[in-house]
């Protein structure tokens, strides 16, 4: 691996990093998320610190490249991470039906019962 | 002999020149039964319509769609210790007189949950080519699974006892179009499902939730939630 692609490498594996810490550290980011990203960015900086790794792995998958092995794993995570946000918005849509529920049936019940108890209802 | 606690729930989106009809109609049909409309967020007057009506109106903040306003009504039925619930859209579609028949089996505990079907020699519904093909495949399907004569397993117009609705009030009921893969899950829970025929209108005013491009949306999750729902095992205990 030619030095300079490895440095362009590790800057950007390390702004990756400390970018996703900092979101932790401001709360913009929850733990829960920053995992996935963390594994991201350690495994960016392992494959460019350890080049030997990354033809290894090439070998593994079958494929010709390296590059190819970095795409396909670049591919599979945002895949990955994607489809952990539809698993996400799905909850998150359950819990936002519920509460919506909820608000519409004791609201509806607070104002039935403001208007029997109340002097004049509303 | 005293009718046990009964609710109607009508869910109703933008209907304002239909609810107030309706509400009448299922006064004058189930005298005994308390109302609940179910505002699914209309834009229009719906709201002011319905309480002029005198129902007892619930308004969801935003549009949560056809099944979720349901369910609001079965959480306020489960809520509120209702015995017999029945469900007539808002749109003036179902004739309320059909209430009575649907109702009625549900009392005699001849079935847990009934359908009011629309194919019938005098039920006075034209459904169009893709409503009738959609509904023909999916009663097939939910004739082969429960080994029941369910002919329109799409209808809205449907009467259950607490049990049902103690499962339906869960967040096993879909938020978006309860259909056939709802009726296949409660045979697989061991419900009791029938049918009898109803009466229908064509519409009133306003425009039906079916337009557009949803049909084939439609179509779609219905085959995928049936296959899911064969696929999985829900589980219910006694609350």
């Amino acid at each position: 691996m030619p030095i300079h692609q490895k440095v362009v490498a590790i800057a950007i594996s390390l702004a990756i990093l400390i970018v996703i810490i900092e979101l932790v550290r401001r709360r913009r980011l929850k733990e829960e998320y920053s995992w996935l990203w963390l594994i991201t960015g350690v495994s960016l900086l392992v494959l460019t610190l350890k080049y030997e790794l990354l033809v290894w792995l090439t070998a593994l998958i079958g494929a010709v490249l390296p590059t190819s092995t970095l795409f396909f794993f670049g591919l599979i995570f945002l895949i990955l991470i994607v489809l952990h946000f539809s698993v996400r918005i799905s909850a998150l849509s359950t819990q936002v039906k519920n509460l919506a529920q909820e608000v519409a049936i004791l609201s509806a019940t607070v104002d039935s019962s403001r208007g029997e108890a109340g002097p004049r209802g509303r | 002999m005293s009718k046990p606690p009964t609710l109607i729930i009508i869910p109703a989106f933008n209907e304002a020149a239909n609810i107030r009809q309706v509400v009448r109609g299922v006064n004058e049909s189930v005298p005994w039964a308390d109302v609940v409309v179910i505002d699914d967020g209309s834009t229009d007057k719906t709201f002011d319509e319905a309480v002029a009506s005198g129902a007892f109106v619930i308004r969801h903040p935003f549009n949560l769609g056809y099944g979720a306003a349901l369910q609001t009504g079965y959480k306020y039925a489960w809520r509120n210790g209702y015995e017999l619930v029945a469900q007539i859209d808002g749109d003036g579609q179902h004739d309320p007189a059909s209430l009575l028949p649907l109702l009625a089996r549900v009392e005699s505990k001849e079935a847990n949950l009934v359908v009011g079907t629309r194919f019938h020699a005098d039920s006075g519904y034209r459904p169009t080519g893709l409503k009738r093909a959609g509904s023909a495949v999916f009663g097939a399907v939910a004739r082969a699974v429960t080994r029941q004569r369910i002919t329109d397993p799409t209808s809205g117009f449907q009467a259950m006892d607490r049990s049902v609705i103690s499962v339906f009030q869960s967040d096993l009921f879909p938020h978006d179009y309860p259909d056939t893969d709802v009726l296949i899950m409660l045979h697989r829970l061991g419900f009791k499902l029938a049918e009898v025929p109803v009466k229908m209108r064509q519409r009133g005013a306003g425009r039906s939730m079916h337009s557009g491009a949803a049909p084939i949306y439609y179509v779609f999750k219905m085959f995928l939630s049936l296959l899911v729902t064969m696929l999985r095992k829900d589980t219910w205990g006694p609350n």
